[in-house]
């Protein structure tokens, strides 16, 4: 035993598995301990919030120290943040065809730019081939280009409570900033909000515990019955046996997902928790855990130390669980592995299809997947709603399969070299 | 030792695997009688049917035709309970030892099921240890050193010792030994053979040694089964086959014995 684990930790593939799994894992234990926000809490009006720190606005207006710092490309990147080179070409593009010549336009001079722009856009005019989206954005751009060039500050006032007169309060000089510290109220979103504005790091550290969860309880449920199952048929031969691979057959033809598919939908959206899935999920995936662990029995039913065994006076259930378990034990821990990362993979999948479990109490990966599927996160390109989501997924597949290649070079001598 | 009373008899015993075309018949409808006391050899070569019939001796194995009986009275262990009964009169040595324990076990384990076996699971510990360092005795093994061992520590010949040491504790009425020397060198061998045979004396058993080697049953038995292809083809006391063949089979088996004085006769092999 103790040998088995140094050549564990020995195996590169296991440690590396190992390492993924345990930090998934650690991250789920720990990431509640200081952040404990509800997971489905929605903290934002408005959907998909790009990823970022969001510092409140008024608190940082009103705070009373500002402090001013003079840096040389402030201007540079303020302009160049709300007026950037696919603008300029697009007022290039529309100056070219209100019929400003071409050697007047200068992109790269900004004040001139703005000033030949506001000289010559009209809203009203009809530029052939412009579509209505595009007449829009040249407005909405206009808007934006209002100001860009002031230099002097913004002005702070507040309507007096009692005459309703807007009285000035305090200015805020362009070089005036604010420490991000000393601001009482912001958000650090590492992976903005998804569709319901809900913040998606800590709904995927909530959905990777509940769908590690599922993929155990599913692991259990199908190693438990496969076991049993492969255990007695394998042992107990005969008639028995033609039963249960008559079931297992069965249960082999029929495609494990479209059992699972029917199942999900005819228990009904009321019933479907987690667990209900989990234990769903478990019970049409046992087969092939059956079939492996049949074969291993009858290969060794007939060792001689079963034979001496059963001289020794000791019953079926003895014999399996100390003559036969323990020399396919590491056998099944590794399809154990297996089932449970195929067993969160049937979750994501069955949820993608919305035969997951019920969205109101719980997210997992396979529901966040749905959600952002359903709010056409793809399309928008709200990349962060699903790539860390198929991430997790693919890091606990992937981290499980791994030790699950370790393990078998441990314990399948042949296959070291 | 030798009574006249039959101990284990069989009648038209067979085993047949497969159906059709894939059929082996491996025990061919054989009948024997085995009296009390004798000490009986079944020899042949390898896939004569030597060892299902070993098997479907001890009841591992369920015969495919044929009546066996023991102590004059029908077979019956058909329930676990019925089997236990059966274990208690019947046990056997196999022919690798190092195949033959459950590397999980430790050998107080493997002893102390010797002991409840035989109805004494409620004794007290220290009387169970007097009992298993008497058996690890008989067999020239010190208790004290393989207590909390596994058996895969112990050499070929310790661990065949032990598992007489089994036998000692168990006290069965007959021993079936499965080639019980083939896996050890020619020193422990003999070792192995007087300690069954000074078993026998001291528990009034009868041994059945099935094994290839003509020579050993010989050496140790009264009576001589000789099995070819599933059937005895001669059988007798062990003078009357082995100093007189009539069967050509026999003389093979008789001159494939390796000799040191004469030269070896390989045309057979």
């Amino acid at each position: 035993m103790r040998h088995m684990l140094r050549q564990l930790l020995q195996s590169g593939r296991f440690l590396i598995g190992f390492g993924i799994f345990a930090s998934i894992l650690l991250t789920v234990l720990i990431y509640p301990l200081f952040i404990n926000d509800p997971p489905l809490e929605i903290v934002s009006r408005g959907t998909f919030l790009a990823p970022g720190i969001y510092v409140n606005v008024y608190d940082s207006m009103n705070f009373s120290t500002h402090y001013t710092l003079i840096l040389d490309d402030a201007v540079a990147q303020r302009v160049g943040a709300r007026l950037n080179d696919e603008d300029r070409l697009a007022m290039q593009e529309w100056l070219l065809a209100a019929g400003v010549l071409e050697g007047e336009i200068n992109i790269e001079d900004t004040a001139a730019l703005i000033e030949l722009w506001n000289s010559n856009f009209d809203p009203s005019v009809r530029v052939p081939g412009m579509t209505n989206a595009d007449r829009n954005y040249y407005i909405r751009l206009t808007d934006s280009l209002e100001g860009l060039l002031a230099t002097e500050g913004a002005i702070v006032a507040v309507p007096n409570q009692t005459t309703g007169v807007l009285e000035e309060t305090g200015v805020i000089n362009q070089s005036d900033y604010v420490n991000i510290g000393e601001v009482p109220n912001f958000r650090v979103l590492p992976l903005g909000t998804d569709n319901f504005g809900r913040d998606v790091l800590t709904e995927l550290v909530s959905a990777t515990g509940t769908s590690l969860t599922i993929g155990f309880v599913a692991g259990a449920v199908a190693t438990a019955i496969g076991l049993l199952l492969g255990l007695v048929s394998g042992y107990v031969g005969g008639f028995v046996d033609d039963i249960i691979v008559f079931i297992t057959n069965l249960f082999t033809v029929i495609p494990s997902f479209v059992l699972l598919i029917l199942i999900s939908f005819s228990i009904g959206q009321e019933q479907r928790g987690a667990f209900t899935i989990a234990v769903v999920i478990g019970l049409t995936s046992w087969v092939w855990t059956a079939r492996a662990v049949r074969a291993q029995v009858i290969s060794l039913r007939n060792r001689d130390h079963v034979n001496l065994s059963k001289l020794s006076g000791h019953s079926i259930a003895y014999i399996l669980a100390m003559d036969i378990l323990p020399y396919i034990a590491s056998y099944v821990v590794m399809a154990l592995i297996l089932q449970i990362s195929s067993g969160i993979l049937a979750e994501a999948g069955l949820s993608i299809l919305g035969l997951g479990p019920r969205t109101t109490e719980v997210p997992t990966l396979g529901l966040m997947m749905n959600w952002s599927m359903i709010y056409q996160a793809h399309i928008l390109g709200k990349w962060w709603a699903y790539f860390p989501v198929i991430l997790v997924i693919a890091l606990i597949s992937f981290s499980m399969n791994l030790m699950n290649t370790g393990l078998d070079r441990v314990f399948n001598p042949t296959l070291r070299g | 030792m030798k009574s006249d009373s039959v101990i284990l008899s069989g009648k038209g015993v067979a085993k047949i695997f497969g159906f059709g075309a894939h059929k082996t018949v491996a025990v061919d409808h054989v009948d024997f009688s085995f009296r009390a006391g004798e000490v009986i050899s079944i020899v042949g070569e390898s896939g004569s049917g030597k060892t299902t019939l070993a098997k479907m001796l001890l009841g591992l194995q369920t015969p495919t035709a044929g009546e066996i009986y023991f102590e004059g009275h029908l077979r019956d262990i058909r329930s676990h309970r019925q089997k236990r009964e059966y274990w208690k009169n019947i046990q056997a040595i196999f022919q690798d030892p190092f195949s033959a324990y459950n590397i999980f076990r430790r050998i107080d384990a493997v002893l102390l099921d010797c002991i409840r076996m035989r109805g004494g699971g409620r004794l007290p510990y220290e009387q169970k240890v007097e009992m298993m360092r008497e058996a690890c005795r008989f067999v020239n093994l010190k208790f004290d050193e393989l207590t909390n061992k596994y058996p895969f520590e112990l050499s070929g010949g310790q661990q065949q010792r032990l598992m007489i040491a089994r036998i000692f504790l168990l006290k069965p009425k007959i021993l079936l030994a499965d080639e019980p020397t083939s896996m050890i060198d020619a020193c422990s061998r003999a070792t192995i053979l007087d300690m069954l045979m000074a078993l026998r004396t001291e528990i009034g058993m009868t041994p059945i040694f099935i094994t290839h080697d003509i020579g050993l049953a010989y050496y140790v038995s009264d009576s001589v089964y000789i099995m070819e292809r599933g059937k005895f083809v001669e059988s007798g006391s062990a003078d009357s086959v082995i100093l007189t063949p009539r069967e050509a089979y026999t003389r093979r088996l008789l001159n494939d014995v390796p000799k040191l004085h004469e030269e070896w006769d390989l045309s057979t092999v």
